[in-house]
């Protein structure tokens, strides 16, 4: 009789606590882990539909001039080309940078979280960098799904055969390699702010004030600079103006800042500088949690 | 990686161990001084005023504090060399509120249990077992901001619980819960530390709550060790005969203590320490040749609270 019992009776059985005997993954996997999480509820995914509302529309923000841009440049039309586009989309990027680097630091300082993360394997450097890289790669995702749509609109209207793809390719390639060291410089001074404060209004606020502040100290420094040399000194002041000397110099764009292109050393200069800002601001990331109580 | 997960906890290896240990902050306070305990595997108390060292000596097991000086062993571990190690087999609960609003506790949960290295499937998995182990169902979809204090705090045991510590340090568990909840939460870790088998140290300034619970105690007070010490131990040797007659105890007060016993005036009873089975008759003798009229003798478990500092003796007493 044990076979038809056993078979009909369905019984739940609470088998009661059960040791865990699995793999335990160490540090590089906690980080990558957090990172993944971080990544995640910058777009607001795992989260209540509210929390999606504001990333996803700064996404149209990015998503929709890539297809006007590629629908303009079907039509034959000059549009930007891949190394000006993120340029022109310094507002949306610097707003997304606002909101998105008070939601992946400042909400942890608020609700305390930072002791249920340091109280595991994960340290508190890897903490600061995973939170970093999640950033940097929120809104690089932005940026290249643009640049993607813009080059897939491209490649099938182009013209000159295999050679105008490849040409189209390794402009779209230059494109991403431009967009990754413009995202870098502004993303590494935003989380550095963020994580000043556990207040996500004052923290956005901080950020925006950092660009805004910036750029018209910069103008009014370089339009008071006596000579030619102090005014491109002043450039250096503002993290937008430095990127675009850095793009300048680095993929030779005839449109701006063409002292930088010619043989001086500002275009060097500038490049120095940016690497400097965004490895600055990370180690005063990583110092900063050194410092804040777990 | 050599894990005690099959042995059951009371294996002879102590899950905790300190030799004169001692934190002093940049500030110049010392919060720990001098600290030597051996804490055997099951469930400890450790009670202490506010302001003890309780959470300072959770935060060197944890290795986020280094010692000023001394050594410590957390599993046989060194926390500040090992912290890795430490604290994939610690789970960690604290004070404080630090769960996230706007998110699920069957995600945060999942979340903290990948952080602490389990596979993603392994996380989820466990996350909702140990949820439920805590006694939160279908409400772990739902976003914790929503939740109340007590469901806040099952869930911050689950997160500490989730990755299958060998050691739960659980810092005030009961706070902010009305008697109820800290009943179901002291029942929980009572459970954690039988059934489940992991050894857990449990923080509290009310010592009258948790040692129901607990196999051991450890008392500080100051940044100092008052006492430590397994609770049958304690409480072996200090059987108590509470004698009360109706008048005249001050009388038999001094009779008693003229015959050797310990004897503690407590308002109106008269607190004998029994040390061998003629303390009884002894007692009833002189009672009797004193003429008084015996009210009450019954015998008195020393409450713990007796065993430690007079503050706190004073306090728990006053309540009998």
């Amino acid at each position: 009789m044990s076979d038809l019992t056993s078979a009909r009776t369905g019984v739940i059985h609470d088998i009661g606590y059960q040791r865990y005997q699995g793999p335990r993954l160490g540090r590089d996997y906690a980080l990558r882990s957090l990172y993944t999480y971080s990544l995640r509820s910058a777009f607001g995914l795992g989260r209540s539909f509210k929390s999606k509302i504001v990333p996803m529309t700064l996404g149209a923000f990015f998503i929709g001039p890539a297809l006007l841009f590629t629908v303009l440049r079907s039509q034959g039309l000059e549009t930007v080309t891949y190394i000006e586009f993120p340029a022109a989309l310094t507002i949306p990027s610097v707003i997304f940078l606002a909101l998105v680097a008070p939601e992946l630091v400042s909400r942890d300082l608020r609700d305390r979280t930072l002791p249920l993360y340091f109280s595991r394997p994960l340290s508190r450097t890897c903490y600061a960098l995973a939170k970093a890289a999640a950033l940097f790669s929120a809104l690089m995702l932005l940026l290249s799904l643009a640049l993607l749509i813009m080059y897939l609109g491209a490649v099938f209207s182009v013209e000159g055969g295999l050679t105008g793809v490849l040409d189209e390719t390794g402009d779209f390639l230059q494109g991403l390699l431009n967009a990754a060291i413009l995202t870098a410089v502004p993303t590494s001074l935003s989380i550095l702010i963020a994580s000043l404060s556990g207040r996500r209004v004052l923290a956005s606020g901080m950020v925006v004030a950092l660009f805004m502040i910036t750029a018209p100290v910069s103008t009014l420094l370089q339009e008071a600079a006596g000579s030619e040399d102090l005014q491109r000194l002043a450039g250096l002041l503002d993290p937008l103006t430095l990127t675009s000397g850095v793009t300048a110099w680095l993929f030779d764009v005839e449109n701006y800042a063409t002292y930088l292109t010619e043989t001086s050393p500002y275009g060097l200069l500038y490049t120095l500088a940016a690497f400097i800002l965004t490895v600055g601001s990370l180690l005063l990331l990583v110092l900063r949690y050194r410092k804040v109580a777990s | 990686m050599p894990r005690g997960a099959g042995l059951p906890y009371r294996h002879p290896v102590p899950v905790i161990t300190t030799q004169s240990l001692t934190k002093r902050y940049a500030n110049g306070v010392t919060a720990l001084k001098d600290l030597t305990v051996e804490v055997e595997p099951g469930i400890i108390g450790l009670v202490g005023a506010n302001g003890a060292g309780k959470s300072t000596l959770i935060k060197l097991l944890l290795g986020l504090l280094t010692p000023t000086s001394g050594a410590i062993r957390v599993l046989g571990l060194d926390p500040v060399t090992q912290s890795a190690e430490v604290r994939a087999r610690v789970g960690y609960m604290p004070e404080h509120d630090c769960l996230p609003s706007d998110i699920s506790a069957a995600e945060f949960v999942t979340h903290m249990g990948r952080i602490s290295g389990l596979p993603a499937a392994a996380a989820r998995e466990r996350a909702s077992e140990t949820l439920r182990h805590v006694g939160l169902y279908e409400e772990r979809y739902r976003q914790i901001g929503g939740y109340s204090t007590g469901m806040k705090q099952r869930v911050k045991l689950a997160q500490a619980l989730v990755h299958d510590p060998q050691l739960l340090l659980l810092d005030e568990p009961t706070n902010g819960l009305d008697p109820a909840g800290r009943q179901a939460m002291l029942s929980l870790i009572h459970r954690i530390g039988t059934e489940f088998g992991i050894s857990v140290l449990v923080c509290s300034h009310l010592l009258g709550e948790i040692e129901r619970i607990c196999d051991s105690l450890v008392a500080i007070d100051g940044g100092r060790l008052l006492r430590s010490a397994s609770l049958s131990s304690m409480t072996q040797h200090t059987d108590l005969l509470a004698v009360e007659v109706d008048e005249g105890e001050q009388t038999l007060f001094d009779a008693l203590t003229a015959r050797g016993l310990q004897v503690k005036q407590e308002d109106r009873v008269l607190l004998v320490r029994v040390t061998q089975e003629e303390t009884y008759d002894l007692i009833r003798d002189v009672v009797a040749d004193l003429d008084l009229s015996l009210h009450r003798l019954e015998q008195r478990r020393y409450r713990v609270a007796d065993l430690f500092a007079p503050s706190t003796a004073a306090q728990e007493v006053s309540r009998v």
